[in-house]
């Protein structure tokens, strides 16, 4: 291979970098641009926001309480998955391991309920 | 016509707004959302079996920035108005409006004081879509004329 042979190459490269400029340009040149003020809003699902929201507005702390549960049994459920697969070539050695695991959870389990973190009122 | 005639064979002429329409009604990008049961047909339209891709409309874009036609698929409440009406200011120009089925076009079976009797009393709508819900074809038809529409009104019509 001398460098003559990567000509097509360079006419691929160079001719791509034309038409995408090319595409721009024309976009630019021929679509209409009509910034208003609704338009220049931010997206927020085509509900309508003030300019001066402030974005931080108060919501019930259970909602915290259910988001940090919610990150423990789906972090379970994440360990699950793996251990699911390779459950036969680890034998009984993992499926202690895993009991010892979900015995660890179900002690955070336990004294989540009986500190009543499940009843919503 | 003269230049056509002395052009070898294989070369065809057209306009800038011609061209320009040809590649805007061939790309529509539709507003991902939909209101009522309408909007499982039309989520039907553009899966595999009625397959909207063959019409060069089946990438739906869940932003108005990136939408040019909204599909009104559904009854329009009173309370969901105010929404419909800023998504369409918030899609680029220039853009199409197709009223899916009879609730959007005239309030269809509920006329009652829940339901905006027709979305162009909110918003400008370029093609009506009649039906209960319309089936897929129809909803292609009324794209289809979205189309034409385009292609006719050129780029004049929507550059103003």
């Amino acid at each position: 291979m001398t460098p003559v042979d990567y000509l097509p190459l360079l006419i691929m490269i160079v001719t791509a970098i034309i038409f995408a400029a090319l595409a721009l340009m024309v976009s630019a040149l021929l679509g209409p641009r009509r910034p208003t003020h609704r338009k220049l809003m931010p997206y927020e699902s085509g509900n309508i926001v003030s300019d001066t929201d402030p974005g931080r507005r108060r919501f019930p702390v259970k909602f915290y309480l259910i988001a940090m549960l919610f990150t423990i049994f789906d972090v379970e459920v994440a360990f699950f998955y793996p251990w699911a697969v390779v459950f036969r070539q680890l034998k009984v050695f993992g499926f202690q391991v895993m009991l010892l695991f979900v015995a660890v959870l179900l002690i955070g389990f336990f004294y989540l309920w009986k500190k009543g973190a499940f009843e919503w009122d | 016509m003269g230049l056509e005639d002395r052009l070898p064979e294989g070369i065809a002429l057209t306009t800038v707004s011609q061209a320009v329409s040809w590649a805007r009604e061939n790309s529509l990008f539709p507003l991902l959302f939909g209101l009522a049961c309408c909007a499982i047909e039309m989520m039907a339209t553009f899966a595999s079996r009625y397959d909207l891709g063959r019409f060069g409309a089946e990438v739906y874009r869940a932003s108005p920035r990136q939408a040019d036609l909204m599909i009104v698929s559904g009854r329009v409440s009173r309370k969901m108005a105010p929404i419909v009406r800023q998504l369409y200011e918030q899609m680029a120009d220039p853009k199409w409006v197709i009223s899916m089925g009879d609730c959007a076009s005239c309030g269809g079976i509920f006329n009652n004081y829940t339901i905006v009797q027709g979305v162009d009393k909110i918003i400008p709508v370029d093609v009506y879509v009649p039906g209960c819900p319309p089936r897929p074809e129809a909803l292609i038809q009324g794209i289809m004329k979205v189309q034409e529409k385009i292609m006719k009104e050129g780029i004049k019509g929507t550059n103003k």
